[in-house]
């Protein structure tokens, strides 16, 4: 019902032109100043945003009435919208994918535009040290589950480190382990899952080449059976696919960067790293990313040497951060948990809106897509009715590839409909299941009256 | 009850089996004359004959020459259909009780499990221990000719059944079956049929335990199948000096399985097998269908035939009646029925199973598909010919032609009256009598129903 209806509310925009000016807005294009002004979109992408834009005849115009327009939010670490999310009895599950299982009817993901998402990068759980495909997708409600992909982003993949791994609190964990349970038990031993797979992918790829080679030297040859499992993880070591990391202490940080450099790939983003503040030089020297809370911990042991600062000492030591929400609630808000940065750690507002807009866009590998206000970039875009560093702000509308797929006027009205529509289908199931139920009765009674029939 | 009671009941059993299969021996030419025949394959023929010898149609028109010999049937006023298939089925297979052991609470609906296929232990390790994979099971290696279910299936007009094994992820391998119930090797028309494949997972500490992880599973184990050829065909034509590759059962099952049945029912699920069976690049057919309705435009073009499932969903019988149901559950609740009807509309190819439906129900669920909009000819032909084209046996069965095994269904009036009874049916050209109205005592339910969906 509600793909029906946003269907009916974007009409108009997408029917009457292509082209569509966002004027009378204060727009916080994170990567080029705030202003007052309009943005100029046309076939789904920006054309112009500035302080004086010449709307074009037939263009559509939205006047913000002087509200806030921000780049639509990217969260780069989600597990809505799937069908499944841990692969849990292998250590090494690469061969599993998001790209499989996308829920495209959760509802979470309409949620999330209500909080002014536009992207997200759904991941694998964290119960294997090296888990599952990513798949980056934006939130384009009542698309089907290759309309919500985010077409041409790099693919990811998860890894964990730590107590999920090595399945610390469950029963007959570690030492005298139960038999059946998985290897590892120890952070040593995610290290050797680690480095053991990469070994094996190494040896992977050069049976591919060694393939190819003869291939080329027109030698007859059969093909090396296809591994769902390596394929994945010769991708990362040939660059084409990120690793997003989930993890918490300083020192297996180091251990994962240092398995990295061996093997010649780079980690991509570090995940929840809330001891990140212990080593962001590290962190930084590396290249890597890290993706944090603003303020979440101690759920358990290892997430307890955690501190609010976090994210703002790792932007100041250099490192590309962002804040993300591992959680459908919490992806809700998360404007807010950017504005957390402000308070501890100082940065200034455009810091703390990078931390939720173009710095995952970046760690995502889609910046020169998504992330700022900028010309040529998708008009994803969210109209918040404060600004919204503020607590107080709610979204307005969200724009996605410059149809509008969020507006909260719209959803209020129809609200009283929806409910009717509801009620009358429910009193239709209830009238049929009490036909249902009186039916025999009747039957009987026919049944009588007919003639002795051919039985 | 007493031994001997027992004893007795037991004997009145096997004397009553005895008679009705004396009853159902038809010797010579059978001439079904002045009927209104529904071909299914050409016109209703409002007073036609159909002619049988020898377990086939020997002819069917409205000038017949009815041969001396021939038992006549003045069959005034009743209507000859195509016997009916019921396109996914576990009858004439043992039957099991429908858990798994390691099904857990909250899980995916347990998948049924047959008697004497044990599966595989399940090992953690991953998709080289070919985890609940039965692939080279056959259903017509398992005929169990004495399941009572074939007399009740077939009192409800069904003669033929596509009959699978059921557990594990690649079941196994389905066999197009006549109800004769007599000896196994003459119930077999076709086998094997297809692969049944479900996406039931089997929780966290099983490989593979996630619906995502099934399917790599199965894309792991299809390009193995692959790969599998390739190497046996280097090693076939060159063996002097080649290591020799492993003999591999669960890819040689697949190998010989002519098309998957892949699991899907809601929207996303046939948008999303539809996409892997293209993947695969094996010819699939999907099961379920109940949210069709919402995408049958795209589920005709893509060209994978559709089994659609007769139970309709229902409200849980222990529902709690304060929780509040969804609007898209309701709604499928409303609208499933609706789905065969949109499938006609855009021309998808599809046929009808009864998932579980008792035997009896099929017609009343039938009944809601027409209701819905679906027309009588086309919920003919989806219980017939189509699903003999859908198997690759519409040269063999599924319409009233020349040549055809002579499998009819006859009804005192229209399948769709529910008040109509059905006469007879024929089976290879045997004749059929349905069982009495009043089920016999014991409970149905808990049978193995196959088709359920995730």
């Amino acid at each position: 019902m509600n793909r029906f209806a946003l269907f009916l509310m974007a009409l108009p925009l997408m029917a009457a032109s292509q082209t569509t000016v966002i004027r009378n807005a204060t727009v916080l294009t994170v990567t080029k100043g705030t202003f007052q002004g309009s943005i100029l979109i046309r076939d789904g992408k920006i054309v112009e945003a500035g302080e004086k834009v010449l709307v074009p005849d037939g263009a559509r115009v939205i006047d913000a009435g002087g509200q806030f327009v921000m780049p639509g939010i990217i969260d780069c670490h989600s597990h809505i919208a799937a069908d499944s999310i841990n692969e849990g009895a292998v250590a090494v599950s690469s061969m599993v994918g998001i790209e499989d299982v996308i829920n495209p009817d959760d509802p979470d993901i309409y949620r999330a535009l209500a909080g002014g998402v536009t992207t997200a990068n759904i991941l694998h759980g964290s119960a294997n040290p090296i888990g599952g495909k990513c798949q980056v997708m934006k939130m384009r409600w009542g698309k089907d589950a290759e309309g919500l992909k985010f077409e041409g982003a790099m693919p990811g993949i998860k890894f964990a480190l730590g107590e999920n791994v090595k399945r610390s609190g469950s029963p007959g964990n570690g030492f005298g382990a139960s038999p059946g349970l998985r290897y590892p038990a120890t952070r040593m031993g995610v290290e050797d899952v680690i480095r053991e797979a990469f070994t094996e992918a190494r040896a992977y790829q050069k049976e591919w080449r060694d393939y190819q080679a003869k291939v080329d030297r027109h030698e007859q040859a059969v093909p090396p059976r296809r591994d769902l499992k390596l394929e994945p993880l010769v991708e990362v070591l040939e660059g084409k696919r990120y690793v997003h990391a989930h993890c918490y202490r300083a020192d297996e940080i180091l251990m994962l960067l240092h398995v990295a450099d061996d093997f010649g790939f780079r980690i991509r983003t570090l995940q929840h790293v809330l001891e990140g503040y212990k080593v962001a030089k590290e962190i930084a020297d590396h290249g890597t990313g890290a993706s944090t809370f603003s303020d979440w911990w101690a759920y358990k042991a290892e997430a307890f040497d955690a501190i609010p600062y976090n994210a703002a000492i790792m932007v100041r030591k250099g490192v590309l951060v962002s804040l993300n929400s591992d959680s459908a609630e919490l992806m809700r808000h998360l404007n807010t948990e950017a504005a957390k940065a402000m308070k501890y750690g100082g940065l200034n507002e455009t810091e703390a809106l990078s931390l939720v807009t173009i710095n995952p866009a970046k760690q995502l590998g889609v910046e020169n897509r998504v992330g700022s206000i900028e010309p040529g970039k998708d008009a994803d875009l969210t109209i918040y009715d404060k600004h919204p560093l503020s607590n107080y702000a709610k979204v307005e509308k969200v724009f996605i590839d410059g149809e509008l797929y969020f507006d909260r006027e719209k959803d209020l009205e129809e609200r009283p409909g929806k409910e009717a529509r509801k009620k009358a289908l429910i009193d239709k199931l209830k009238a049929q299941e009490k036909k249902e139920r009186k039916k025999p009765e009747p039957a009987e009674d026919k049944k009588s009256e007919e003639p002795g029939g051919a039985q | 009850m007493p031994l001997y009671q027992k004893a007795m009941k037991h004997v009145t059993t096997m004397l009553l089996a005895a008679a009705s299969l004396i009853y159902a021996q038809a010797p010579g030419p059978i001439a079904l004359r002045g009927a209104r025949v529904v071909t299914v394959s050409g016109p209703v023929l409002e007073k036609g004959t159909v002619l049988l010898r020898n377990g086939l149609i020997e002819a069917v028109g409205e000038n017949i020459d009815v041969p001396k010999d021939a038992w006549v049937v003045d069959a005034q006023g009743i209507t000859v259909y195509p016997g009916l298939i019921d396109a996914l089925s576990t009858v004439g297979l043992p039957e099991t009780p429908a858990t798994t052991p390691r099904a857990e609470a909250g899980a995916a609906p347990a998948t049924p499990r047959f008697g004497g296929q044990d599966l595989p232990v399940p090992v953690e390790q991953g998709p080289q221990f070919r985890p609940f994979t039965t692939t080279w099971v056959r259903a017509a290696d398992l005929l169990n000719p004495a399941d009572r279910r074939i007399e009740e299936t077939r009192s409800a007009g069904f003669t033929s059944v596509v009959a699978y094994p059921s557990t594990g992820i690649f079941a196994g391998e389905g066999a197009f079956l006549n109800l004769s119930g007599e000896k196994e090797g003459r119930m077999v028309v076709a086998s094997p049929t297809g692969q049944y494949v479900t996406l039931a997972s089997h929780g966290f500490g099983t490989y593979p335990g996630s619906l995502m992880g099934v399917i790599a599973y199965i894309r792991q184990v299809s390009f193995d199948a692959d790969h599998y050829k390739l190497e046996m065909q280097a090693y076939a034509s060159h063996p002097v000096g080649q290591k020799r590759p492993n003999y591999d059962r669960a890819v040689e099952g697949l190998q010989e399985s002519p098309r998957l049945l892949l699991p899907a029912d809601d929207a996303k699920q046939l948008d999303r097998m539809i996409r892997f069976a293209a993947e695969l690049k094996r010819p699939a057919v999907l099961y379920g269908g109940h949210q069709a309705y919402q995408i049958a435009d795209r589920v005709a073009k893509s060209g994978v035939p559709l089994l659609v499932n007769l139970k309709w969903p229902e409200k849980a019988k222990d529902a709690d009646p304060d929780q509040e149901e969804s609007y898209r559950t309701l709604e499928l609740r409303d609208r499933a029925p609706s789905s065969p009807a949109a499938l006609e509309k855009a021309g998808a190819h599809f046929a009808f199973y009864s998932g579980g439906t008792s035997a009896k129900d099929v017609r009343k669920a039938l009944k809601r598909a027409v209701d819905a909009g679906l027309t009588e000819a086309a919920a003919v032909r989806a219980l017939t010919l189509s699903a003999a084209e859908i198997y690759g046996v519409a040269d063999r069965v599924g319409s009233i032609e020349p040549g055809k095994i002579a499998n009819l269904l006859v009804v005192k009036g229209s399948l769709f009256d529910e008040k109509a009874k059905i006469q007879y049916v024929f089976i290879d050209g045997v004749k059929y009598e349905p069982a009495p109205e009043t089920p016999p005592a014991g409970d149905r339910e808990g049978r193995s129903a196959p088709g359920g969906v995730e």
